[in-house]
């Protein structure tokens, strides 16, 4: 039975709430810190209510601290901004300049050299000081969360607590629970175990900047945890530790990437004890529905057996609608985020084999490598400038480890360098010519050459998908 | 084709390529003390499965994930046979 959803309007409004659990504690790698102690005491030792009504940039290496501003500015200021740690700084600027950043919140060191322009700089820190109070309104915090676009730039996606806690459920748990993600919290799929963790009044592990990964299961294991969250990427790299077996979670969910029938068996026979569950959600549409059976892809009951969400499938592609979608868009001309029927048109594409849905890739080709998307556009840019390069053509490949590989097709300006060792060599020169200006996971892994790519009549390259 | 050589040598040859800086390989070397991280292990993985003919980890069943480099080797010595 679904048990009704959590309403608060604000963090630390459901920290104050009576009643049992009380509230848990956020575990970081070096800190912890009882979630009741935030509301007599502050991790901006400037004072977080010299922040009130100001648009919040929240910055720091650790998540830990990130969590603490935003538990601690949910509610006080006008909007809050998630900047994702593995974001270049390069990008301050437009996200502070969109999202009307007048207000920074970093751990001191994160943002050093960058311009901040006129904006208020407060340093964020593991001990709290007492927390002044002067007033008690709550204002509705606007949450921008920051995702890939096409050109490399960020997409700001605006939410709100009740659309990122919608999914969220009282916990009907008798025993204590405590979760941990592999992801990062200024991550969509992060942010909704936080959201979990404080709106259902559990402890949370999170892993801290770089940890490695078995030292993070070391923790989390010695912390006993219930409840974990990750891509199948994360639980592939996860599995292939020796200190797998430091965890005994009773939950293990997967989302971000397509959970495949290979990485839902092995977790099943690794965890013969945990009940296994892959979501779908995106930032932009939230949290669609999870798959509780075991198998990959979902029932296609689903689409209209979910409750809260409606569901479409257009042109083989998934469209979403609910109270949990975001906002808007942010930005420079943002596109639309919903039809006029309100529906977030996911991109993702399916196809219906036996009565189940399976995802096979996405409409607009963006390659999903690890649970980082890349866009075709931006590595054909750069193949495109290599000097002996005509045309390119980027492509997915599946991977069992990180779910897809990026590979590309390639026409010379000289045809007749297609085989043998000078092929190779230029192989290699083009891959490295890559590396120095695309991050690694957007490097193709393989390059062929090819006599012809294919030109539609508008001229444009005739791709795979879609 | 060596199975064990095949996959020492695709081991050498990634870590190079992505210029990470590759452990001493001996067979009780953990995967992830071998500094390769998963973008290495899906290109290794990929390149297997052309130079090989199989892939274990699409084909896996429920059996365990290796662990060290004498459990990668053993995984593809026991799908290839």
């Amino acid at each position: 039975m679904r048990t009704p959803c959590i309403s608060f309007s604000c963090l630390r409004d459901a920290i104050d709430a009576g009643g049992t659990p009380p509230p848990g504690c956020l575990i970081g790698a070096e800190h912890l810190t009882p979630l009741r102690d935030l509301l007599q005491g502050s991790a901006i030792a400037s004072g977080v209510e010299n922040l009130r009504g100001r648009s919040v940039l929240i910055a720091s290496a650790d998540p830990f601290l990130a969590a603490l501003a935003l538990i601690e500015l949910d509610g006080l200021a006008r909007r809050m901004i998630l900047y994702p740690p593995d974001l270049a700084l390069d990008h301050l600027p437009y996200v502070m300049r969109h999202a009307e950043a007048d207000a920074v919140v970093s751990d001191g060191s994160f943002l050093s050299g960058a311009n901040l322009s006129s904006a208020k700089h407060s340093v964020c820190a593991p001990a709290l000081v007492p927390r002044v109070h002067t007033s008690q309104d709550r204002l509705a915090t606007e949450w921008i969360l920051l995702t890939s676009g096409t050109t490399g730039r960020p997409k700001l996606v605006l939410h709100t607590l009740a659309s990122l806690a919608g999914a969220i459920s009282a916990g009907e748990s008798p025993t204590e629970v405590i979760w941990s993600t592999f992801y990062d919290i200024r991550r969509y799929g992060g942010l909704q175990i936080l959201l979990r963790a404080v709106l259902t009044r559990s402890s949370l592990v999170l892993a801290g900047p770089q940890e490695p990964v078995a030292t993070f299961l070391e923790r989390a294991g010695e912390a006993g945890i219930t409840h974990i969250s990750g891509t199948p990427s994360h639980w592939r790299r996860a599995l292939m530790s020796p200190e797998a077996d430091r965890l005994a979670p009773r939950y293990i969910r997967l989302s971000g990437e397509i959970a495949d029938q290979a990485i839902l068996n092995s977790l099943r026979s690794f965890y013969p004890d945990a009940e296994i569950s892959h979501a779908f959600a995106t930032t932009e549409a939230g949290v669609a529905f999870d798959v509780r059976d075991g198998q990959s892809g979902f029932p296609a009951s689903t689409l209209t057996s979910t409750p809260g969400v409606d569901m479409q499938v257009v042109d083989t592609t998934l469209r979403v609608r609910s109270s949990r979608t975001a906002q808007r868009y942010l930005g420079e001309d943002p596109p639309g985020l919903k039809d006029v029927e309100g529906y977030v048109d996911t991109g993702d594409v399916l196809e219906l084999r036996d009565g189940r849905y399976h995802f096979q890739g996405r409409r607009d080709g963006v390659i999903n490598v690890g649970g980082l998307k890349v866009h075709p556009e931006e590595v054909e840019a750069v193949l495109n400038r290599h000097p002996q390069v005509r045309l390119s053509l980027v492509k997915t490949k599946k991977s069992p480890i990180t779910g897809a590989l990026v590979v590309a097709e390639v026409l010379l300006k000289d045809p007749s360098i297609a085989a043998g060792e000078q092929a190779r060599a230029l192989q290699q020169t083009i891959k490295q010519f890559c590396r120095e200006s695309l991050a690694p996971h957007k490097v193709p892994t393989a390059i062929s050459f090819v006599p012809a790519l294919a030109i539609s009549e508008t001229g444009k390259l005739v791709r795979g998908h879609g | 084709m060596n199975v064990r050589s095949e996959i020492l040598e695709q081991f050498k040859q990634v870590a190079h390529e992505q210029g990470m800086l590759l452990a001493p390989l001996s067979d009780e070397l953990p995967l992830l003390d071998s500094g390769l991280d998963s973008l290495c292990f899906a290109i290794i993985v990929s390149r297997l499965e052309t130079a090989l003919d199989v892939d274990p980890f699409s084909q896996n069943q429920g059996a365990p994930f290796p662990v060290n480099l004498r459990d990668f080797i053993s995984f593809y010595e026991n799908a290839v046979h």
